[in-house]
């Protein structure tokens, strides 16, 4: 590890803070993702199908 | 002439950012992208750690901040940028994915500029011997994380996302008057942040390369989010048209 100087402690909580947020906006978009596909699998597992899921213009 | 051929074709972009087109094209993307990201970022932090000095005469022992804050603060304004572009879209061309894509920018560019706000404290403490002061491109870039919550908050309070759409639009456009007043603030004010810095030629290239990998790492990263969110956004909308749909059919 290098030798970050006087000002150690500023640059670790920047870093730390940066990373969790980051990990945090991260895991929001994934698990997001994740709940939407499954919400609309399970309503069209119930028979309900978009009624303009027709293919998108040429 | 029959309606059909006389019907406007719609141009390559249309196609190409139609919705269920852009839920197509958009999936491959996703890994490509964020791996480049996760590159660049790894380059980034490992050349600015491991390869720059960790000190400059000008800048101090807090260097190492600058890696993480210069991104940030580019991407707190970048974001916004895409969102006014969207906005237009939204407005002028009342184009379907342009609400979508200003609608999920916002948190992200929400989250960015905090942590600019957050990075920038943490670099003024040693630097300025304060963490906050009022002057024009903190007070500003405050405004610019006040004008994000604002939008998302207004995005909220709406059932009808496409009448939140052109709301959400015109106040983006006006939020933009404080995009030119951060970029110029410290020409135009006596600021401790220091005046814009051209990277190309006044910065020592040892710091220069990591700095732009950081940079470069965290838009891909941004891009990447962007993508998957609009992605999930197209998805919930069209479970909410599927619900609705059923619900008409249960009467």
């Amino acid at each position: 590890m290098p030798d970050l100087g006087p000002h150690a402690v500023y640059i670790a909580w920047a870093y730390a803070g940066v990373a969790l947020a980051t990990l945090a906006i991260i895991a929001y978009v994934a698990l997001s993702s994740r709940r939407a596909g499954a919400r609309l699998k399970a309503l069209e597992a119930q028979g309900i199908r978009r009624r303009s899921a027709g293919a998108p213009p040429a | 002439m029959s309606l059909d051929s006389a019907a406007p074709k719609a141009n390559w972009f249309s196609r190409l950012a139609h919705p269920g087109n852009f839920m197509g094209w958009s999936r491959p993307l996703i890994v490509p992208v964020a791996v480049l990201a996760a590159l660049c970022l790894a380059a980034g932090l490992y050349l600015g750690f491991f390869a720059a000095p960790l000190e400059t005469a000008n800048v101090g022992t807090t260097l190492p901040i600058l890696y993480i804050h210069v991104p940030n603060a580019w991407l707190s304004q970048f974001v916004y940028g895409a969102m006014v572009v969207a906005s237009l879209g939204t407005l002028v061309w009342r184009h379907p994915l342009a609400d979508v894509a200003a609608k999920v920018a916002a948190p992200l560019g929400a989250t960015f500029t905090a942590l600019a706000l957050y990075t920038g404290s943490l670099w003024g403490r040693p630097a300025w011997g304060t963490f906050w002061e009022w002057d024009g491109r903190m007070t500003s870039t405050l405004l610019l994380f006040f004008i994000y919550c604002g939008i998302i908050a207004l995005w909220r309070a709406f059932d009808d996302q496409l009448r939140a759409a052109r709301i959400v639009a015109v106040v983006t456009l006006v939020g933009a008057l404080n995009i030119p007043v951060i970029k110029f603030s410290v020409d135009w004010w006596n600021t401790l942040h220091q005046r814009s810095t051209n990277l190309a030629s006044s910065m020592d290239p040892s710091i220069r390369l990591p700095l732009l990998l950081m940079v470069l790492g965290f838009t891909l990263l941004f891009l990447v989010l962007h993508i998957v969110s609009m992605r999930t956004e197209i998805l919930n909308r069209r479970a909410l048209s599927l619900a609705r749909q059923a619900a008409m059919g249960a009467r």
